[in-house]
């Protein structure tokens, strides 16, 4: 189902309630354009995993790390500059991919699609739909308590 | 005493070998290298397990290059945080080996700091000097956006960074939506200099501009993704011809330039800073260099702009840093860890006058 965005604050609380939802072991794979709201959204997940130091952007740093206040990783991903699966085997992507006691989120995923984990991933496409606005396409039953949050 | 600096937080395998904290005797990095038969002639962009590759032709290639063997080392500096694990391990564990291989001191070294000691590289005297204190650094690369202050006594600590995208990042990201290439702080930067920078009003992030009070508590700090945004907005659906592209991308320069030079100029004031020093890869951007000249000289302040060549990723600021950790004692073990993240304490610098 689809959710709409109507503002990057909306993103944020999106990925808040979001991360309620998420236990050790997932993947989020979050799609989207340059500009779509990817980072707001991770904002928010880590935010709701009780994180409050700045999220910043991993482009550059391909992966940034976070300690929750429960004891487990938040591991915000970025795979921008990688060019392929090959690329992202390179600098050791499987540690982070597949951490038992880490929630993940993948920005770019497409670049790295043979490598998530089958069975722990959930899907996130974001389109702009305005300067900002943003459609969040996600899996039913996530969307369904995503929306109930919206209210 | 002679220092082997090894870095290997990024993309870059590098090292340097640097006497007494400031003299280079030489600074390899591996994509500057020429490439042997067996490499196939690409480095990938980020990869760890190129660092294993590279890390021991690097490492010689440096020590031939300062017309020295392991053997004329004194100590082993090596990067261990912030970075990605999996590279700064092999710049570790690599160093560990050595320094343990030759009995010789292994110190750890903070990336971000080793940053800033790269604009005083060829310049110790600065350092020395009480009266260059309070110093203001401005950080600036792919990765980091941050205002750092040091005082005399060498506590140093960030006022300010950024809350989204490094401002490197912000130029990369705008030369992919203007369609310019990778990496794109240099194409922006070239092709800004044709263009009219007042011909977009882009905003200008946590500076009030855009009628939106800053909080106290965001005075120094930056932010860039609105700008990224705003850019991919303005360009949307147009077909832009040269001098449109060039007003674009120089326009967008400018907000991002400008914000940095405002932010780190408001800190100078504010803490009576006389001297500011810009670092970090972004520092090569000749408008960021003109605008950074320009407001010292008003303010009365003075600019140490790092030499380009030790902007970019480089091993000469971990040795060189590495020297005054010696210096003092200050060394490490063989149980000293990595750590993937920027540690905000920045602690008592070695280097400073007191």
């Amino acid at each position: 189902m689809q959710i709409r965005s109507h503002s990057e604050e909306e993103t944020l609380n999106l990925g808040k309630a979001l991360a309620e939802l998420l236990c050790p072991g997932m993947v989020v794979a979050l799609y989207g354009d340059l500009g779509a709201g990817k980072t707001a959204l991770s904002r928010g997940v880590a935010r709701g995993l009780g994180i409050a130091e700045p999220v910043t952007s991993p482009t550059f740093t391909v992966v940034q790390e976070y300690r929750t206040p429960g004891g487990i990783w938040f591991y915000h991903l970025d795979m921008y500059r990688i060019t392929d699966e090959q690329a992202a085997l390179a600098f050791g992507i499987e540690e982070y991919l597949f951490a038992d006691n880490a929630i993940a989120v993948v920005e770019w995923p497409e670049r790295i699609g043979g490598l998530l984990p089958p069975g722990a991933v959930l899907n996130i496409t974001m389109t702009h739909a305005g300067e900002n606005q943003r459609w969040l396409e996600l899996p039913d039953d996530i969307g369904a308590h995503l929306a109930t949050s919206q209210r | 005493m002679i220092v082997l600096g090894i870095e290997s937080s990024c993309d870059e395998t590098a090292a340097a070998v640097v006497r007494n904290g400031h003299d280079v005797l030489s600074n390899v990095i591996s994509s500057q290298m020429a490439l042997h038969a067996g490499y196939g002639g690409v480095i990938p962009e980020l990869a760890a397990r190129e660092h294993l590759r590279n890390i021991s032709p690097v490492v010689q290639e440096a020590l031939a290059a300062a017309q020295l063997t392991i053997a004329d080392i004194s100590a082993i500096a090596v990067t261990s945080s912030p970075g990605l694990i999996p590279a700064l391990l092999v710049g570790n564990a690599y160093a560990k080996g050595l320094a343990a291989a030759q009995g010789i001191p292994l110190i750890g070294i903070n990336h971000f700091l080793a940053h800033i000691y790269g604009s005083f590289l060829g310049q110790p005297e600065i350092l020395a000097d009480r009266s260059s204190y309070p110093i203001l650094a401005l950080v600036v690369s792919g990765g980091h956006t941050a205002i750092v202050l040091i005082e005399a006594d060498g506590s140093a600590r960030i006022l300010g960074s950024t809350l989204d995208d490094a401002a490197g990042e912000a130029l990369d990201k705008a030369a992919k939506i203007l369609g310019l290439g990778y990496p794109g702080g240099p194409v922006i930067d070239r092709i800004a200099k044709t263009g009219n920078p007042q011909a977009y009003a882009f905003p200008r992030g946590l500076t009030g501009a855009g009628g939106k009070a800053v909080k106290p508590e965001h005075r120094y700090d930056f932010s860039f993704s609105g700008v990224k945004t705003a850019l991919l907005y303005a360009v949307k659906d147009k077909t832009l011809d040269e001098a449109g592209m060039a007003d674009a991308v120089a326009s967008y320069q400018e907000a991002v330039m400008e914000v940095l030079v405002s932010k780190a100029m408001t800190a100078a004031s504010d803490f009576a800073a006389p001297l500011i020093c810009c670092c970090g890869g972004v520092a090569c951007n000749s408008r960021l260099r003109a605008l950074m000249t320009k407001e010292t000289a008003r303010l009365g302040r003075r600019l140490l702009a790092a030499p380009p060549k030790f902007c970019t990723d480089n091993a000469a600021m971990v040795a060189g840093l590495g020297w005054h950790y010696l210096r003092k004692g200050l060394v490490d073990d063989l149980a000293m860890g990595v750590e993937a993240r920027l540690n905000r304490s920045l602690g008592v610098l070695p280097f400073a006058s007191g």
